[in-house]
């Protein structure tokens, strides 16, 4: 969505310059000195967000307050039929499993990007491109088959499952529970949370390697020497300067990461079993198999605001306002 | 702030290649502790490099380093006792003024850093500006914080890589005579890398010429600019006028006789820098004195050329002549404005005299044009990215 504004205001932005440049008045007045420009130049961004974004916002709200079927049709009677809300509670557990999946997900892809992005914005010297475009390059398949690929590389008999039961890996993380959820079964990994986990760190890998590699690749290598050459190890070098200099590429990559892996479902529904389904499954299950819209409608409204209110505290203890 | 002295630092048949480049060639260098040491000479050369094996920022291909008697040649940049002023500074651009300077005493594990920072931001004339970001910094502020940020571990050895170079010059002038005065209030050892040769006579007590790799000589700022040994010291310090002769005579008088197409230039012994009889004789364009040729006063001893004049151009405090030998040779002459003789016009017979002790005699083999016109004021890098 955001993407499509983005794009929208670049391509008015081109309509603004041109004539300017055409007329050849650059030199004196400059590009957007109007004070108009500002406002012109958010229009279509700010008139996609309203129609895509704030209408259906509304709209879903409205439609989680409605009474009825989709046989019987629906209606909206005053105040409200606040009872669908009361689904948020009956489906908790998915709500949890939803954040906590997406969670570690979270972790696991910052623990395997930061160290890629770091190789390609320092050390990868003229392979630099080709990195870049091999980490874009999954994209060029399709989400849906990425997925299913999965279910045969963490197949029963399949290799990596074979040599984790071999180590008493998946043995091992059998033990890892959390409440009645445990990581994998005794020896098997597909249909368990660690396959679903494991295919949204996959999925979103990418999400969390471009913001990480652009906030370190604006960073000066000489920072890092000028830090050693003050007594820091290059742990602590990294440790106090390269680290909170990557910080805001650090909150653009989680939030990317964890916003539509809390949302998902594709992992869940095709790597796991209803044992281990996330909140992105009940909404569909809700909409498209049930067809109770309103109940529907509830849950993603409150997995929204509970998203924003865990971004807001996120960003506000990552403190980004405070980095340059 | 305690006037610890430095240690001497001991360059030793160090060399560093880069792949079949050979970046710094076999140097040895012994820079005595206390001293402001500059090394001199044009990008490539091989100075920065040299500062960096210092740092331990690059390891040398051959050859070790010393600082006193403890060989640093393999150590870690963070187990030195040295510390770098960086070349636009590289200040933390996530740290106040304040933990900038800070920095190398916290890696250090020193609790109690108050004291040290404010004296040193006392020191370096930043206080006031503690709580700033160095993107709030004006260009002088920011080269004081990397200095503050350096000198406030006490380093044995202070290196400073070209940095004054983002400066623009009225302020370049002042932090050279701050950088020297720092200097001598706390006693380190100063290693300083420039290519600019005004700044390093300014400030060094030593200065190494460097060429390709090598050192091309090596003194005082005043011994090297008055009688160098090659013509790429003679170029680069400052402009030199280069006559072909041969020496006729090394005379038991302590002088030389060089025979300049039929003229007889005299110099002392002490100021041939060449066995062979083929000779550039170089004199400084302000040591010659030009005069209108009938009724001009020649002292005795003086050398003494007839030449036409070409050319005079009015630059304030002096006066630039451009004067043509017999042989059609160009030569320049910077003549101070206390009695401008206005006969000296474009046509003008002229003659040219100075003493014997102010030329110089090198190797003929050497290129005359070494180490001229490297102007790299224009390629100077900004402080851009100091900040982002």
């Amino acid at each position: 969505m955001s993407g499509g504004a983005v794009a929208a205001t670049a391509a008015e932005q081109q309509d603004i310059r041109s004539p300017h440049n055409d007329g050849g008045a650059t030199e004196a007045k400059g590009v957007g000195t109007s004070k108009w420009t500002p406002y012109v130049l958010l229009t279509p961004g700010m008139l996609w967000l309203a129609i895509f974004f704030v209408v259906p916002t509304i709209v879903l709200l409205a439609t989680s307050l409605y009474t009825g079927s989709l046989d019987t049709g629906y209606s909206f009677e005053f105040p409200g039929n606040w009872s669908t809300y009361s689904a948020v509670i009956t489906y908790l557990p998915q709500f949890a499993r939803s954040f906590v999946f997406a969670g570690l997900a979270t972790v696991f892809c910052l623990a395997l990007a930061y160290p890629l992005a770091y190789f390609i914005a320092f050390r990868s010297g003229r392979w630099k491109a080709t990195l870049l475009v091999l980490v874009i390059a999954p994209f060029f398949t399709s989400f849906l088959i990425r997925t299913l690929a999965w279910k045969t590389i963490l197949a029963d008999d399949g290799f990596v499952v074979t040599v984790m039961n071999t180590l008493h890996i998946t043995d091992l993380m059998s033990h890892m529970c959390l409440g009645s959820l445990c990581l994998t079964e005794s020896d098997r990994v597909l249909n368990t949370p660690l396959a679903v986990i494991l295919g949204l760190t996959y999925n979103f890998l990418p999400f969390m390697v471009l913001p990480l590699y652009a906030s370190l690749d604006r960073m000066d290598p000489r920072l890092v020497e000028a830090a050693q050459d003050l007594y820091s190890s290059p742990w602590t070098a990294l440790r106090k300067v390269t680290w909170p200099l990557s910080l805001p590429g650090v909150v653009a990559g989680t939030l990317l990461t964890f916003i539509p892996a809390a949302g998902d479902y594709i992992n869940a529904e095709l790597l796991g079993t209803t044992k281990v389904s996330m909140i992105g499954n009940v909404i569909q299950d809700q909409f498209f198999v049930v067809t109770d819209y309103p109940t529907a409608s509830a849950l993603s409204f409150v997995l929204m605001l509970a998203i924003l209110v865990l971004v807001f505290l996120y960003v506000r203890r990552a403190g980004t306002e405070e980095l340059v | 702030m305690s006037t610890t002295a430095g240690a001497d630092l001991r360059i030793i048949d160090v060399t560093k290649r880069f792949g079949d480049f050979v970046a710094v060639d076999d140097l040895t260098l012994t820079i005595p502790a206390g001293s402001f040491f500059a090394l001199l000479g044009p990008s490539g050369c091989g100075k920065t490099t040299t500062l960096r094996m210092v740092a331990g920022l690059e390891e040398p291909t051959a050859g070790s380093i010393l600082i006193g008697d403890e060989d640093v040649t393999w150590a870690k940049p963070y187990k030195r006792p040295v510390n770098t002023v960086f070349q636009s500074y590289a200040l933390f651009p996530h740290l106040d003024v304040y933990e900038n300077v800070a920095f190398g005493l916290r890696r250090r594990g020193i609790k109690d850093v108050k004291k040290v920072v404010e004296d040193m931001l006392a020191l370096t004339e930043l206080t006031g500006l503690a709580k700033r970001k160095p993107t709030q910094l004006s260009g002088g502020q920011q080269q004081r914080v990397a200095l503050a940020r350096a000198l406030i571990n006490q380093p044995q050895v202070l290196l400073l890589d070209e940095p004054l170079g983002a400066l623009d010059l009225k302020l370049r002038r002042q932090m050279q005579l701050e950088l020297k005065r720092i200097q001598t209030e706390v006693g380190l050892t100063f290693v300083h890398v420039t290519h600019d040769q005004e700044e390093a006579m300014t400030m060094a007590d030593t200065i190494a010429v460097m060429n390709a790799g090598r050192v091309e000589q090596l003194g005082a700022p005043a011994d090297l600019y008055e009688n160098p040994r090659t013509t790429f010291v003679a170029n680069f310090l400052g402009q030199s006028n280069f006559f072909d002769g041969s020496i006729t005579e090394r005379g038991a008088d302590g002088y030389a006789t060089v025979d300049v197409k039929g003229n007889h230039v005299r110099l002392p012994m002490g100021r041939v820098h060449t066995e062979g009889s083929s000779v550039h004789v170089g004199v400084r364009p302000e040591k010659l004195r030009v005069q209108f040729r009938d009724g001009a006063e020649v002292r005795e001893h003086e050398n003494r050329l007839e030449v036409v004049v070409t050319d005079s151009s009015f630059i304030g405090v002096s006066t630039q002549y451009l004067v043509d030998t017999p042989w059609a040779q160009e030569l320049t002459v910077f003549a101070q404005n206390t009695h401008r003789d206005e006969r000296l016009a474009p046509g003008a017979p002229a003659i040219i005299t100075w003493a014997p002790d102010h030329s110089f005699a090198l190797d003929a083999a050497q290129d005359v044009e070494a180490g001229v016109e490297i102007d790299e004021d224009a390629a100077t890098p900004d402080p851009v990215g100091v900040g982002s």
